[in-house]
């Protein structure tokens, strides 16, 4: 185990820079995860961590020592890929012991590490079949499996539940994160769903355009997200955000489109007249009788929640409420968005206004 | 529209007694049958009968212009104690192992440097692939004049160099011959293994190299226990074309030494050539390219027990 810093790491292909100049320091056991829209460079840094990529400029340290020119065998890093990247002609134990082997273990050692994962990942029936004999969630521990026998110092998994179903994908992200907790290895996740990120994390890392956005645990980033951009993107359904002005007008409030008056609890300094983006959660909609005029176009009942979606001010938004109203579409309704929990956006740079 | 509201009736009454030619006609079965016979016609007409006709005129003693009579094994009787056939069989193995060893190895390691990144790879690809689509009897012709006794440009380089001081015999010395045959069918046979190899290279996913990378492995071993073992199906099939077209060669050979010099390029298929058509013996002919079934069953044996799905190509696939 041990503790990863990037500092300032950039990365151009060509002309092209597509990381421009992250930092992420990472401690002694946690598990981080990136997470962005595909193209923002995660999986990129990913792989430069793992060495299969080169360092355009700053450096990556794993330890004390930084590993900029360090070939990746030489790293003591293991990663799990996307599409798993077993040996196809390989079994299952032979898959586990290839990096033994090539080690020049011997073959009493290979086979001690591979039962020793294998009981880890329950795959002990499984060590003399094919990659191909096996099922999608039982392929993703092999390869954890192959990850564990070298017993690294940083594990590190590129959106390696994105091929599988919904169903195996909930459990298998249970099975990593206790995984995790027993093994307390350093741990760097990629994965573009931010519910992935939410449930697994000790630390989310927003990535986006090729830039840290923000970084913090995942209840820092659910409650004051730094920007609009890790607004929308942390959270289901994503937050809902109305363009107007912040007014203070004795007690501040919101002038949303169509001159529709949402509450605040409190207005940024010299913010009178302010352009700005009000955002709400779907679920800090409460429905009260001073509540702004919405009218239902669509309600999704999940037996858990129902989720409304509703024009408020001409703008579609999307409330999410645990009781079960019995709403029909065409009916109007008071929104009323929770003052505590709004957040306040500048209109430009979309930068966080309020505390 | 009043046929088609009335043939339900008619068919049913029909299915009670349902004759053999409606069947034929209806039966699912019947019709894969009916599908399947253009194909089967053709190589019924065009490879069954010519192989047949083949092997009976192996037993016959039949001479152009002359129908035969069936004698039994004589033609092979007398093919037995004849040292021509004997050579023609001693270098056909000869040509066939030591070609297809070197095509392999040439092609193996030319579709593993097509397969890397490089400048120029799209026009590299295709260029490998000229000798290929060459008629084989112009590139023969080519390497003609390129063995040539007088004219050759080897010799011709050599000499300007310093290094001979004398034409090289290419096609008239035995060693020579066969060196240049060999030599010119390998030039020809290259593409087809590079290209098929290089087909085959280009189906090994990327991230199992990355997976290797992060395991550990050298470029050797990356070779030795990732690319060699995926591509092993392939080289079966590729190995097995290879030394088929390489047992059977006949225009190579013919264009460029007709077998000689003293029968030392004779392979077996040119001899059965001179013999059948140039001499007219077609029984004896026949007899010599019957030969050489057994040596091309014992090829086809070995790539079936080599094409058989490996273990780990076995069950289900839901990737």
């Amino acid at each position: 185990m041990s503790s990863v810093q990037i500092r300032d790491v950039r990365k151009s292909f060509g002309n092209f820079e597509v990381l421009h100049g992250v930092s992420i320091p990472i401690e002694d056991g946690e598990f981080v995860v990136l997470v962005g829209p595909s193209g923002c460079g995660k999986s990129t840094l990913l792989r430069m961590l793992a060495g299969l990529e080169n360092i355009t400029s700053g450096t990556i340290s794993i330890g004390d020592r930084v590993v900029n020119n360090v070939q990746p065998k030489e790293r003591d890093i293991a990663m799990v890929f996307q599409n798993y990247a077993l040996y196809p002609h390989m079994t299952v134990a032979d898959n586990m012991g290839f990096s033994l082997k090539l080690r020049g273990a011997k073959p009493e050692e290979i086979s001690t590490g591979v039962k020793r994962a294998a009981e880890i990942l329950a795959l002990t029936p499984l060590l003399e079949r094919y990659p191909r004999q096996l099922s999608g969630g039982q392929r993703q521990r092999v390869a954890m499996g192959r990850a564990i026998v070298r017993d690294p110092q940083v594990f590190l998994f590129d959106e390696p539940l994105s091929n599988l179903d919904a169903k195996l994908r909930v459990a298998m992200r249970t099975e990593i994160k206790e995984l995790h907790q027993r093994l307390k290895t350093t741990t760097v996740y990629v994965t573009h769903d931010q519910i992935e990120a939410m449930t697994m994390a000790d630390k989310i890392v927003v990535m986006h355009d090729g830039i840290v956005e923000q970084m913090g645990s995942p209840l820092e980033l659910y409650d004051t997200p730094a920007n609009q951009f890790v607004a929308g993107f942390i959270g289901s359904p994503a937050m809902n955000f109305l363009k107007g002005n912040v007014k203070v007008n004795g007690a501040a409030y919101f002038e949303g489109p169509n001159g529709v008056k949402l509450p605040l609890k409190s207005a940024p300094a010299n913010s009178d007249g302010k352009p700005a983006v009000y955002g709400v959660r779907p679920e800090h909609f409460t429905i009260a009788d001073d509540g702004a005029e919405a009218e239902i176009v669509v309600v999704e009942p999940t037996g858990s929640e129902t989720q409304v979606f509703a024009k408020l001010g001409g703008e579609q938004v999307v409330a999410v409420f645990r009781e079960r109203h019995l709403f029909n579409p065409g009916d109007k309704v008071r929104l009323k968005p929770d003052p505590a929990l709004v957040h306040l956006f500048d209109d430009s740079t979309g930068k966080r206004l309020n505390g | 529209m009043a046929d088609i509201a009335l043939a339900p009736r008619r068919a049913k009454t029909e299915i009670r007694e349902a004759s053999a030619w409606d069947q034929l006609r209806h039966n699912k079965n019947w019709l894969g049958f009916w599908f399947m016979l253009p194909a089967m016609a053709f190589l019924i007409f065009f490879l069954a009968y010519p192989l047949g006709l083949g092997v009976w005129l192996s037993f016959t003693d039949t001479r152009i212009g002359r129908v035969g009579h069936f004698i039994g094994t004589e033609n092979y009787e007398w093919l037995w104690d004849d040292s021509i056939f004997w050579l023609s069989v001693f270098n056909t193995l000869l040509y066939t192992s030591i070609a297809s060893a070197i095509k392999f190895a040439v092609g193996l390691y030319l579709a593993l440097l097509l397969n890397e990144r490089m400048p120029f790879k799209a026009l590299l690809r295709a260029a490998v692939l000229i000798p290929f689509i060459v008629p084989t009897v112009l590139s023969a012709l080519a390497f003609w004049w390129i063995f040539d006794s007088q004219f050759s440009i080897i010799s011709w380089s050599l000499k300007h160099l310093g290094l001979i001081t004398q034409n090289i015999n290419f096609l008239g010395d035995t060693t020579w011959a066969r060196i240049c045959v060999i030599f010119a069918n390998i030039w020809r046979g290259v593409p087809f293994v590079a290209i098929t190899l290089l087909a085959g290279l280009q189906t090994v996913q990327p991230s199992l190299y990355e997976a290797a990378t992060l395991d550990g492995a050298s470029r050797w071993q990356m070779f030795r226990f990732i690319t060699y073992p995926l591509l092993t199906p392939i080289i079966a099939v590729v190995m097995t074309f290879s030394v088929l077209f390489t047992f059977t060669d006949f225009q190579l050979i013919w264009a460029m030494t007709r077998g000689g010099p003293v029968n030392a390029t004779h392979l077996m298929a040119t001899l059965s050539y001179q013999r059948a058509i140039i001499a007219g013996q077609l029984g004896e002919g026949a007899a010599i390219s019957s030969a050489m079934i057994p040596f091309l069953l014992a090829a086809i044996m070995v790539s079936w027990f080599g094409l058989q799905r490996r273990k780990w190509q076995q069950g289900e696939s839901n990737d």
